[in-house]
């Protein structure tokens, strides 16, 4: 949600290039609008419980849970210290490297995989779509009995690769569907003018596909990293203390004795913040891709 | 530099049972400018698509300068291409685009400054070399699709309706600067269009296609004289030729109710000997003039004034409509009629009304 906010300012700069078509409008947009409000009002209610959830993670435990909401208090680390002294370094390292190399293992083998589907259609082209698609139909808690059985036979219970493989499997067919649009927006005679010009196929793609659709790539990953980090149901059946991530080291601070708010909340915020920031390093990306349509 | 052949060069379609280029043949000269041209569907951009190795060659074979090209990359074939849409590279500037292929060779970096600067200023882009090609307007997004094409020196230059996307008055000044420029370079070109003037202003010969059948090939000047069939005679010119199947009568054709148009007497001696009871009879509107007795009778439908010249759309009788040149400001009258005679030194085609092959 925090993403989008800065998207809108970027758009205008984007297409700033004709300046005299541009300031009218936005004299226009100063006008009062009820929709305005209105999303404002949306706005500040999902935006208040991440806000609420980091002002409570500065606090003292005392504090964080009162009859009467405490706006004001001695920001404090020691939840912070608290959490990290119950060992929130492993399971931040497992969900980070879980999330880096599922994601990197499905760029690798989706992108070609989409191009080939998009640029390069053969026969059963929409078989193969309809197959992706068909391994996101069976609900996971199917297939966890099996799942657990296979994973524990291989040996890799508790161990960080057995989530990779999932991940990745499980983020495969949105990548390859996501990125085959993206690729189906290149004009196909680029393939044809690069590889005219005595390009191979593969520096046609590196050097003129590619480029184009990075925005798309830089989507796909973004997705596909937000899905890996908040993976709870494998990782809380296929995993113990080794290989625990993010998502299932948070609940344990949902206990049915006593309340530890503010140590949540500082859980919580940790684990939020490395999304943040790849969404934030994908955005510039993104909004990049939003001039792509001038071409054909 | 180089010629061209198809050899009984044939394209089949995945999709569909019929070729869509049916065992093509062409001989093009070193240098020479030729023009596919045919109605859509009619196998032109795919005859030109298979010489350049975006599609395949079915049957037969293609050869470029004597070698022979089925199975050839299109990477190996030293074709250069102007795509209808120009595909330049989006991310890349204008001298990027147009030194791309260069790069690809491994020519040198000032090497390729060097070409790419003489292209741009042959074709006034100089100051839009840095630029990427959405900053562009469509005439200068084709001049750089031109640039990447004259960049490479290639054999054979391959152009697939490159002006459909430029405002009228731009395609005109387009086309002539694009037959200027391959005339001063020599460079054998292969031209697809639909619109028959830029074929017959722009080709040294025409390849009329229809159905993936090439129906004439031959000069612009032979094209319009002298059609080889029904379907190129009413193609070929603006407003098209007046086409009437109609019976044969003492001294010409039967045309509406009670009007004859006349012919010359060897062209009744070969109708006769093809024993025709009828033939479908082609004048073009140009040929027409207006009469003051004889010809033929016909009601005026529409007048067309174009300030240099006028065009009458008539009817003789129920379906036979004729269209005649006339003068501007011209005095016939919607409804009126009026009668239509044919020009001194103007010419009658006559074609088989069953396969539409010329007579004579």
């Amino acid at each position: 949600m925090s993403t989008s906010v800065p998207q809108a300012p970027a758009t205008t700069q984007a297409s700033s290039a004709d300046t005299a078509k541009v300031q009218k409008p936005k004299r226009k947009r100063r006008k009062f609008s009820p929709w305005g409000v209105v999303a404002w009002i949306v706005g500040l209610g999902f935006f208040f419980p991440v806000f609420w959830m980091v002002l409570t993670a500065f606090k003292q435990e005392v504090d964080a849970y009162t009859t009467t909401p405490k706006f004001f208090f001695v920001p404090t680390l020691d939840e912070f210290k608290a959490v990290f002294d119950q060992g929130v370094g492993t399971a931040l390292l497992n969900s980070l490297f879980a999330t880096t190399v599922s994601t990197i293992l499905v760029l690798a083998l989706g992108v070609p995989a989409a191009f080939a589907l998009s640029l390069r259609p053969v026969r059963k082209t929409q078989d193969a779509l309809f197959f992706f698609m068909s391994t996101k139909m069976l609900p996971v808690v199917a297939a966890i009995i099996p799942l657990y059985v296979i994973v524990s036979n291989i040996g890799l219970l508790d161990n960080i690769w057995a989530l990779i493989i999932l991940y990745t499997s499980m983020n495969l067919p949105i990548a390859v569907w996501m990125m085959r649009s993206f690729f189906l927006e290149v004009p196909g005679e680029l393939l044809e003018a690069a590889s005219l010009d005595g390009a191979s196929t593969w520096r046609a793609v590196r050097e003129v596909i590619l480029p184009l659709v990075s925005p798309g790539i830089a989507a796909t990953a973004l997705i596909c990293v937000i899905f890996a980090w908040n993976e709870f149901f494998f990782a809380v059946n296929l995993t113990a203390v080794q290989a625990q991530t993010m998502p299932v080291f948070l609940v344990g601070f949902i206990a049915g004795e006593g309340l530890y708010w503010a140590k949540l909340c500082a859980a919580a915020t940790m684990a939020a913040l490395p999304v943040v920031l790849a969404g934030w390093i994908a955005q510039n990306k993104l909004v990049r891709g939003l001039s792509f349509g001038a071409i054909k | 530099m180089a010629t061209i052949t198809y050899k009984n060069a044939s394209c089949i379609y995945e999709s569909s049972d019929k070729l869509a280029v049916d065992s093509l043949n062409l001989d093009i000269d070193d240098g020479e400018f030729v023009v596919l041209v045919g109605p859509s569907g009619s196998g032109k951009s795919t005859a030109l698509r298979m010489l350049a190795g975006l599609e395949d060659i079915d049957e037969g074979s293609i050869e470029i300068g004597g070698k022979d090209m089925v199975g050839v990359p299109s990477k190996d074939r030293d074709i250069a291409m102007v795509f209808q849409n120009y595909a330049l590279y989006p991310n890349k500037t204008v001298a990027e685009n147009m030194g791309f292929a260069l790069k690809l060779r491994g020519v040198s970096a000032d090497e390729r400054r060097k070409k790419v600067e003489e292209a741009a200023k042959m074709l006034d882009l100089t100051e839009h070399l840095d630029r990427k090609p959405a900053k562009l307007s469509g005439g200068q997004r084709q001049r750089v699709a031109m640039g990447r094409a004259i960049v490479r020196e290639p054999q054979v230059f391959c152009m697939d309706e490159p002006l459909s996307n430029l405002d009228a008055k731009l395609r005109v000044q387009t086309r002539t600067e694009i037959a200027a420029l391959q005339r001063r370079l020599g460079t054998t070109t292969v031209y697809v269009t639909h619109d028959q003037v830029e074929a017959m202003t722009m080709g040294d010969r025409v390849a009329v296609l229809r159905n993936g059948k090439l129906q004439q090939f031959a000069s612009p000047a032979d094209l319009y004289d002298r059609p080889a069939n029904a379907f190129v005679a009413g193609f070929i010119g603006s407003p098209a030729m007046n086409l009437m199947t109609a019976p044969i009568v003492a001294d010409g054709v039967k045309i509406g109710e009670n009007s004859t148009l006349e012919l010359e007497r060897d062209q009744l001696t070969q109708l006769h000997d093809a024993g025709l009871k009828e033939v479908t009879a082609g004048v073009r509107p140009e040929d027409l003039e207006l009469s003051d007795s004889g010809g033929i009778e016909v009601i005026v439908d529409l007048v067309e004034d174009l300030g240099s010249e006028a065009y009458l759309y008539t009817h003789a009788g129920p379906g036979v409509t004729l269209v005649a040149r006339s003068l501007p400001r011209a005095p016939a009258k919607l409804a009126d009629t009026v009668r239509l005679r044919k020009q001194a030194g103007g010419a009658v085609h006559l074609f088989n009304p069953q396969t539409g092959e010329r007579i004579g």
